[in-house]
């Protein structure tokens, strides 16, 4: 194996593109996690850290663009970032324990596709955006076409992520994630959703993004879920029939995690809770 | 595979090592360079027995590889006290009994350093997060997070 | 058991033991000076790995290892077929098959070659050159489904004359205990509650994988250096396997990174000392995490039934339990004790319990604190907590009026001596948080836990330096602070500061036999041991003493770390201190010292009563513990710091059992989650402080009323959880662990 540490875009780009069997190296936390069980052997791994882009939180049209090698406890320092995307931020910031969020980042998460990623639903539920470079030029793609299967991403040879976009965050809007652990702490989630909503000056939602984790192939984007709460004031009926959507898009697999019925019921419970958060956060009824 | 060749800095020490590519920190550490208060117990991330700081952050040197410390400072257990002075935290360790077996015990000091660092007046809960990566089977954690807060409280007094 | 042999307590007022003295190795262990068993190396050595067995049951066709022996960097590599087998003992034989699979891997992660290399990385490579041919046998993972007619059979004829004819192959003992006639004390019952419990199996989950470095010479000789609960053990288990005189093992203990029960056997020695044998070179091994989940001794998952009948003024009239422990893949489950504990804790006229020994495709179990009691105690506790709940009397009040006291004729037949369970019903039953408001979706619950403690073969050699200081050697390797015990006890004896002694754990070449350090037993034994070392030692000092001031040794006696001359005709002398003795010691008779070797009985049993406050979220299953308190009888605490401690971990240990942590099978019986990530221990955030009330019982067999306290803490948490969730949840859990997806479901059904 072989460990390279390129300075620019550029050369990760290069490099990546003459090497089919390297592995881009950001946080490391997935990665070498996967090395050392000897689960993928790579000929070289990129580490692209020494990218100065990579490294920055830097605001962007009114929104937010976090580079690569951000690592969560970092957005957690941010408090801008913090006060723009709480559900984002706070979804990256369970991933692991404190050792691991000063190296994960979101854009490792979302390339290791693990279908229950903790930050991942936040950011679609966040209609974010990734910024792909690669020896064909860059583009951005949304983040929920990224992975297509447990441990598989839509990028092309040659190709990485080298940053996420948050839009700008609408007046009266919040977001909000939650997971289901069996424990408090360090566990993968059983079960999660991510929601994001806007309401207008009355309270009514007239926005929603709705995701759900760990219950599907990927993270699912549920805009039948979405549905139930524009138009509402997010009360206690629209919740209702958000839950009964939540767990009506949840098509789960049984695992060591947890049942199928148990994924899908508290798919609902979850999407609930999460929107009642969202709802505070945008300024709604409490 | 050929070695990669690593100037760093350990407890403040500049240091330069050789590793393969694929090494891990804590391997470095314990293997190469006889730092061996740094343990494995899981090498997954899941059990914090390897925490270290990288520039200031602790991390599981079990999830870090050896070359990315280039030019990094590296901060180990072996460099929490100053000479025969103990940290607070060690003493305080010893005092509260905050050990049975000890194979945690470097871990778990080096990220109640960083919490301390962060946040000098931690409640109990916000410390058992923060440790929550730290996993010990033997003191079902109350005498550490009390020798936590403890500490936490004589060094807010001292200062 | 002579729980009647005579009294060796003395009521006596204490200056150092009862105090919280600072450990002496605890510089060591926050600096990251002290070395553990991965800590150590030696010139030259290899690195030695196992291969595994990825089935959990299949016949080795055959194992090619040329391909492995052949790459550049590989000094040896080992199969069974380096191993004679043990015909006369199949105790050890069992323990060395399980080391290295012979024709059958009876699990997977069953070792099945290894190899040492000059590097990690090449002996990485090497396991993968070598071709094993399998043929894959259906397996069976679980306790119930093993001794189905037509389930897979792991071993034929290894039954044992207690197993019934036609029985399963599984089966390989069957016992029973009791008293009385219960079908005429269940009659006798208002109502008789019969249910059936399961548990699954837990790791013992210490944070240090096994690990030791193995040197073996042209000469015969060899040393090792691991991390055991036991050097003797290995010493004499591998002196065994070896066919090798025991004195030509040196077996050091480095320091252990826990245990529980889990390290009171070998994995990895024998495997290393043959591929030092055959290298030539020294080797070192230290398991993965995955393998020590896959590979080494999870407790048994149990299946039990209970039948309880009580009065419904709470008296329990009859009881019953049916205990089935699989062990792994080899005979040895601890249903025996689980069977012997069960009602340990009551006063019952008509009692019996039938334990099965049951062998399945999982590793084979070792020993985890407390082996077999939680589990009986689980079925035992919740059903006796049903019974008083139902007949709306108080749980406590309940147990107090069954409670086994002084006098009362166990189940598993010892009568007791004084005992200190209805103390910590009392205090429970007294203590603010028995009487705290429980808010929406909260329960409490409560258990007792009994365990046997233990005495076991035991050495101390003491020795008074020159300048007057004091060593203490002993072969129990420290576990939990038990070096700062000694020091204590030996402290207190010779009447000396705390500071002057230290103890040390010694090689197998310094003392003899030793047992495991197991059964709570150091601080009762080792410190027994260490008590009548120092009062050998004092007798000595005094006869010095006498010596030197010309008058007979009765006429002198120890006080205050002094000699004095105190008999009729002793004339007038001052004391002299164990320091001013010390120091002529070469011009009175030579060095000075004491020792003791023994075999204590007496260890006395010990008991518990927990409380424990839980909520449940309807909606997810999801427990959490907002309270606890353990009330247990220490006998005399010697360092207080460190009974809480034990009390706590113990508590914890089973408050992860009762909820998250499980051994969890696929349908090909590998093992879905050999990590700390899907193998869930407590972390700091799941878990409130853990209360403690220490009650002193003096136990009549140790000079200072000390009893074993580490086992007894792990018993009633399973219960004690289960009691308070299915009160919170309103639906009576009967399958641990209560994880949030069980737990769910069945508030679901109701």
């Amino acid at each position: 194996m072989q460990y390279l540490a390129p300075q620019t875009l550029d050369d990760a780009v290069k490099a990546l593109a003459s090497q089919p069997d390297a592995k881009v190296l950001a946080g490391g936390t997935d990665l070498l996690v996967r090395m050392r069980s000897d689960m993928i052997h790579p000929d070289v791994v990129l580490d692209i850290k020494r990218i100065d882009e990579t490294r920055r939180i830097t605001q962007e049209d009114g929104g937010w663009r976090i580079g690569a090698s951000v690592s969560a406890a970092e957005m957690g320092e941010n408090a801008a970032l913090v006060a723009d995307w709480p559900g984002v931020v706070e979804a990256a910031n369970l991933i692991g324990s404190t050792q691991i969020q000063g190296r994960c980042t979101i854009v490792g998460n979302l390339c290791n596709a693990s279908p229950a990623a903790d930050s991942v639903p936040a950011m679609v539920a966040a209609n974010a955006t990734v910024r792909v470079v690669g020896p064909e030029g860059t583009r951005d793609v949304p983040v929920q076409e990224i992975p297509v299967s447990p441990g598989k991403t839509s990028l092309k040879p040659g190709e990485f992520v080298a940053s996420v976009f948050l839009p700008p965050r609408p007046e009266r809007s919040g977001d909000a994630y939650l997971r289901f652990i069996p424990r408090t702490e360090m566990d993968i989630a059983v079960v999660s959703a991510g929601v994001a909503l806007q309401l207008d000056e009355g309270g009514t939602c007239t926005a929603a993004r709705v995701s759900l984790g760990a219950v599907a192939p990927t993270v699912l984007l549920v805009p039948e879920a979405a549905d139930t709460l524009i138009g509402t004031k997010v009360d206690e009926p629209a919740l209702e029939a958000l839950a009964k959507a939540a767990s009506a898009a949840a098509k789960p697999i049984a695992d060591k995690r947890g049942t199928v019925e148990y994924r899908v019921h508290v798919a609902g419970v979850l999407a609930r809770r999460a929107a009642v958060i969202a709802r505070n956060r945008a300024g709604g009824a409490s | 595979m050929s070695k990669v060749h690593v100037t760093t800095s350990i407890n403040g020490d500049p240091t330069e090592f050789l590793c393969e590519p694929d090494s891990t920190l804590l391997d470095v550490l314990r293997d190469e360079l006889g730092l061996t208060g740094s343990k494995e117990g899981c090498g997954t991330g899941d059990c914090g027995a390897c925490t270290v700081t990288i520039n200031g952050r602790v991390v599981c040197s079990c999830l870090v590889l050896g070359a990315e410390a280039e030019g990094a400072e590296i901060g180990t257990i072996e460099g929490m006290a100053e000479g025969d002075k103990l940290h607070p935290l060690q003493q305080k360790f010893i005092e509260h009994a905050a050990l049975q077996c000890g194979i945690c015990t470097p871990g778990i000091l080096v990220a109640a350093k960083s919490l301390l660092e962060h946040n000098p007046d931690p409640t109990e809960e916000e410390a058992r997060y923060w440790l929550a990566g730290n996993l010990c089977r033997c003191t079902g954690y109350d005498k550490i997070i009390r020798a936590v807060l403890a500490t936490a409280a004589d060094m807010r007094e001292a200062s | 058991m002579a729980l009647d042999s005579k009294s060796e307590y003395d009521v006596r007022t204490f200056k150092v033991v009862g105090t919280r003295v600072q450990r002496p190795d605890g510089v060591d262990k926050v600096t990251g000076k002290a070395r553990f068993g991965a800590d150590i190396t030696a010139p030259g050595m290899l690195t030695g790995l196992i291969l595994r067995s990825p089935h959990a049951h299949a016949r080795i066709r055959s194992i090619d290892t040329s391909a492995a022996e052949a790459l550049p960097g590989v000094h040896a590599v080992v199969t069974s077929a380096d191993f004679t087998p043990i015909d006369d003992d199949d105790f050890t034989d069992d323990i060395l098959a399980n080391c290295m699979a012979r024709d059958k891997a009876l699990y997977d992660g069953h070792a099945v070659a290894a190899v040492a290399a000059s590097s990690g990385h090449i002996a990485k490579a090497a396991l993968k050159l070598i071709k094993v041919d399998y043929e894959v046998l259906p397996h069976v993972t679980d306790v119930d489904k093993a001794i189905e007619p037509g389930a897979p059979v792991l071993h034929e004829g290894r039954s044992d004359e207690t197993v019934p004819e036609g029985a399963s192959p599984n089966i390989i003992s069957r016992c029973e205990f009791g008293h009385g006639d219960v079908e005429a004390g269940l009659a006798k019952a208002d109502r008789v509650v019969e249910r059936s419990f399961k548990t699954e199996a837990t790791h013992q989950g210490y944070i240090e994988p096994h690990a030791c470095l193995a040197q073996m010479s042209t000469d015969g000789t060899a040393d090792l250096w691991c991390c055991t609960q036991g050097h003797y053990m290995v010493r004499n288990t591998c002196a065994a396997i070896f066919r090798m005189e025991q004195g030509q093992l040196r077996v050091t203990a480095s320091e252990i990174g826990g245990g529980f029960g889990g390290k009171t056997t070998v994995f990895l020695e024998p495997v290393a000392l043959m591929l030092a044998r055959k290298s030539g070179r020294p080797v070192k091994m230290v398991m993965s995490r995955s393998e020590v989940l896959r590979a080494t001794g999870p407790t048994s998952s149990s299946s039990v039934d209970v039948r309880i009948g009580m009065t419904k003024d709470g008296k329990i009239t009859g009881a019953f339990a049916e205990l089935r422990y699989q062990g792994g893949a080899y005979p040895g489950s601890p249903v025996e004790m689980g069977a012997m504990s069960a009602f340990a804790a009551y006063d019952l006229e008509h009692v019996k319990t039938v334990g099965w020994d049951i062998v399945c495709n999982r590793p084979k179990q070792a020993a985890y604190r407390a082996p077999g009691a939680p589990m009986a105690a689980f079925a035992v506790e919740s059903a006796i907590d049903e019974l008083a709940k139902g007949f709306g009397l108080d749980p406590i009040e309940v147990r107090l009026k069954n409670a086994a006291r002084e006098g009362t004729k166990s189940s598993y037949g010892v009568t007791y001596p004084a005992i200190g369970l209805e103390a910590t019903l009392r205090t429970a039953r007294d203590h603010p948080h028995w009487k705290a408001p429980l808010g929406p979706n909260q329960g409490r619950g409560v258990a007792c836990g009994f365990w046997f403690n233990f005495g076991g073969d035991t050495c101390v050699s003491l020795n008074i330096t020159p300048d007057g200081t004091v060593t203490v050697s002993e072969g129990n390797p420290d576990i939990g602070g038990s070096r700062a015990s000694m020091s204590m006890m030996a402290a207190e004896e010779l009447g000396i500061p705390y500071e002057k002694v230290r103890t040390i754990v010694a090689d197998t070449g310094s003392l003899g036999q030793n047992e495991v350090t197991d059964g709570s037993r150091v601080t009762f034994a080792v410190g027994l041991a260490t008590i009548k070392a120092a009062r050998a030692a004092k007798a000595e000092m005094c006869k010095r003493a006498a010596m030197t001031w010309g008058i007979d040794p009765e006429a002198v006696e120890w006080r205050d770390g002094a000699a004095h001359a105190t008999g009729h005709n002793a004339g007038e002398h001052p004391p002299m201190t164990l320091a001013e003795i010390a120091a002529i010691a070469s011009n009175t008779g030579g060095p000075i010292a004491g020792h003791c070797e023994a075999n204590p009985e007496g260890a006395g049993v010990s008991f518990a009563t927990h409380m424990v406050d839980t909520e449940v979220d309807p909606d997810t299953g999801a427990t959490k513990i907002l309270r606890y308190t353990v009330f247990q009888d220490a006998g005399k605490a010697v360092h207080p710091d460190y009974v809480e401690g034990q009390f706590q971990g113990g508590a914890t240990q089973g408050i992860g059992w009762a909820l998250n942590e499980e051994y969890i099978y696929g349908e090909d019986g590998t093992l879905q989650n050999p990590g700390f990530l899907d193998y869930r221990v407590p972390v700091a955030s799941d878990l409130p402080m853990i209360d403690t009330v220490i009650l002193e019982i003096p136990n009549p067999g140790h000079p200072y009323g000390v009893r074993g306290v580490g086992e007894t803490s792990i018993v009633p948490p399973l219960a004690a959880v289960a009691n308070a969730v299915s009160e919170a949840a309103d639906v009576r859990m009967t399958q641990i662990p209560m994880s949030p997806p069980r737990l769910l479901s069945a508030i679901l059904a109701k």
